[in-house]
């Protein structure tokens, strides 16, 4: 079986040729524990991993010594709200985050929620974005931690950084970015943007799984309570002896990120247009979910109105990508993230996300716009709700039953 | 999800795609579902002097396993009287698609597009 036409990019990315040439000599040859300071194996993994950690800083702007090697965004998450919600618990117990963040966040802030905090849950705008005013509305003098994310995952808009940076400065709460999405993608400066913490990934941006790090600000300082206790690595914020040719690959895979972020991002903005005006132009009732402007290059979500979101999957099973439809879930609700949006439900279980990277190519791109055209338009003959919009009766008028 | 190879066939090569003249006495017209929960089915059967389903077509907003099961009915109720297709019960078409737990609403729905499609022809039948 020929596999599918991958435009699933949000979802993980493959690792870069480049980033797997540098890991390589870290499994056999050079294996060396750099927390062994009184050896050259271990010399050379530690001098190994400096590079890789001013590679990671380098990326967001940061200092080196600003980075913290996790297993991944979702422990970035757990570590960044859980640590600094527990270590600052004498000074308030409030935490802000809106209703359209990944789970590895709202989940943690469920948790704290069970341990005694208080969480508010910040809807958005239709566009996806937060609205200023209502974040600042939030804050409270108990509120210590504000997690808002920089691109969002399944509508990739991008969230008002600088902005809400300015106003967590303003108020002395925390800001926490998780920028799983975002690093690689937009240019982020934690100091101009006033971040104090920030979760990075490294399968989002063609490095290996496994593999992530957490920005914590030095000046002014953040603290926070470890979750991982032991050997006391990284400055006592996360035990574990560090995988060396994992970090190799995570650095390697951010300086290329770096340096070809501007042209990459021109092509891949090409590209998205190409689908978008491809799909549009030869379809009616579809529409894209998210603000069209402040979003990444790399992220198409639309609705299919009258076609349901699995079965056009179904449909067009030679491209692999993903749906905000109920019904890929086992929990049988549509999206949260396009429900908190205001999408209604019919049209968020007819969205399609489409994710294209570094390795989408112009005729992948021709291919799916004529392979999407097809299975919409015999999707749609199969379809009583738009056999009703052809007789000219909007179901949306109509009473249905709920079952 | 991996889908079963009779969901994908019916999906694939779906039976009796279309519509019939719903004004017809002769025909009863079930719609079930809702758009917000994901899933619509439209049945329509056509009833003979006989008292025989000699036509059903189907249009079905939904998922894979919804299409499947819409378009197995309509397969199903052909050539049964009104009361033997009134029998068939949502499990014969679960157990039939091998539909997962968590797609057995699919089969919910088809019965109950019978049902309301039978409905409609016999107000129709009192009407007239």
């Amino acid at each position: 079986m020929n596999k599918p036409i991958y435009m699933d990019y949000q979802a993980t990315t493959p690792v870069d040729p480049r980033v797997m040439e540098a890991m390589l000599p870290w499994f056999v040859e050079k294996f060396g524990n750099p927390a062994s300071r009184s050896h050259a194996y271990g010399w050379e993994a530690d001098e190994a991993i400096s590079l890789a950690r001013k590679q990671v800083a380098s990326i967001i702007k940061a200092d080196p010594r600003e980075i913290v090697f996790t297993s991944g965004a979702t422990e970035s998450d757990n570590l960044a709200i859980w640590g600094v919600a527990q270590f600052y618990r004498d000074k308030g117990n409030h935490i802000i985050t809106p209703t359209t963040e990944h789970k590895a966040v709202l989940d943690t802030c469920r948790h704290l929620e069970a341990e005694g905090f208080e969480v508010t849950y910040l809807p958005v705008q239709t566009n996806g974005l937060v609205d200023l005013k209502s974040l600042e509305d939030a804050i409270t003098p108990q509120t210590t931690l504000v997690s808002i994310m920089a691109v969002n995952n399944e509508m990739g808009v991008i969230q008002p950084l600088e902005a809400i940076g300015r106003l967590c400065r303003q108020k002395k709460v925390f800001f926490h970015c998780d920028a799983a999405q975002g690093v690689g993608k937009i240019p982020i400066d934690v100091n101009a943007m006033n971040i104090d913490l920030l979760s990075i990934s490294g399968h989002k941006l063609y490095g290996p799984k496994g593999i992530g790090a957490l920005y914590v600000r030095r000046q002014p300082r953040v603290r926070l309570k470890a979750i991982m206790h032991g050997g006391g690595h990284e400055r006592g914020m996360r035990s574990g002896t560090l995988p060396t040719p994992l970090l190799v690959g995570l650095g390697e895979a951010c300086r290329i990120s770096e340096e070809e972020m501007a042209q990459e991002n021109t092509r891949l903005l090409a590209l998205r247009e190409r689908l978008r005006h491809g799909i549009m132009s030869q379809l009616t009732h579809v529409s894209l979910n998210g603000d069209p402007e402040a979003r990444v290059a790399g992220n198409l979500n639309i609705s299919f109105g009258y076609v349901e979101g699995e079965s056009l999957m179904m449909a067009i099973k030679e491209v692999a990508v993903s749906s905000g439809s109920a019904c890929t879930s086992a929990s049988l609700e549509p999206s949260y993230v396009l429900r908190a949006m205001g999408v209604n439900e019919e049209m968020a279980h007819t969205s399609i996300r489409f994710g294209i990277g570094r390795f989408t190519t112009e005729a992948e791109v021709d291919h799916v716009i004529r392979i999407v055209v097809n299975a919409v338009n015999k999707l749609r003959d199969m379809s009583p709700l738009w056999e009703m919009i052809q007789e000219g009766i909007d179901p949306q008028t109509l009473q249905w039953a709920a079952h | 999800m991996a889908y079963n190879e009779k969901v994908l066939d019916h999906y694939e090569n779906p039976r009796n795609v279309g519509s019939l003249d719903k004004q017809d006495a002769q025909v009863g017209t079930g719609m079930v579902g809702a758009p917000a929960c994901g899933d619509v089915m439209k049945l329509q059967i056509r009833v003979n002097e006989n008292g025989v389903i000699d036509d059903a077509k189907f249009k079905t907003f939904g998922c894979g396993s919804a299409i499947a099961a819409s378009s197995l009915v309509t397969e199903w109720v052909k050539g049964k009287t009104i009361d033997e297709a009134l029998a068939i019960k949502n499990q014969e078409i679960a157990d039939e698609l091998a539909l997962p737990p968590v797609k057995i609403h699919c089969s919910v729905l088809a019965e109950d597009a019978i049902k309301s499609a039978v409905a409609d022809y016999r107000s129709k039948q009192k009407g007239a």
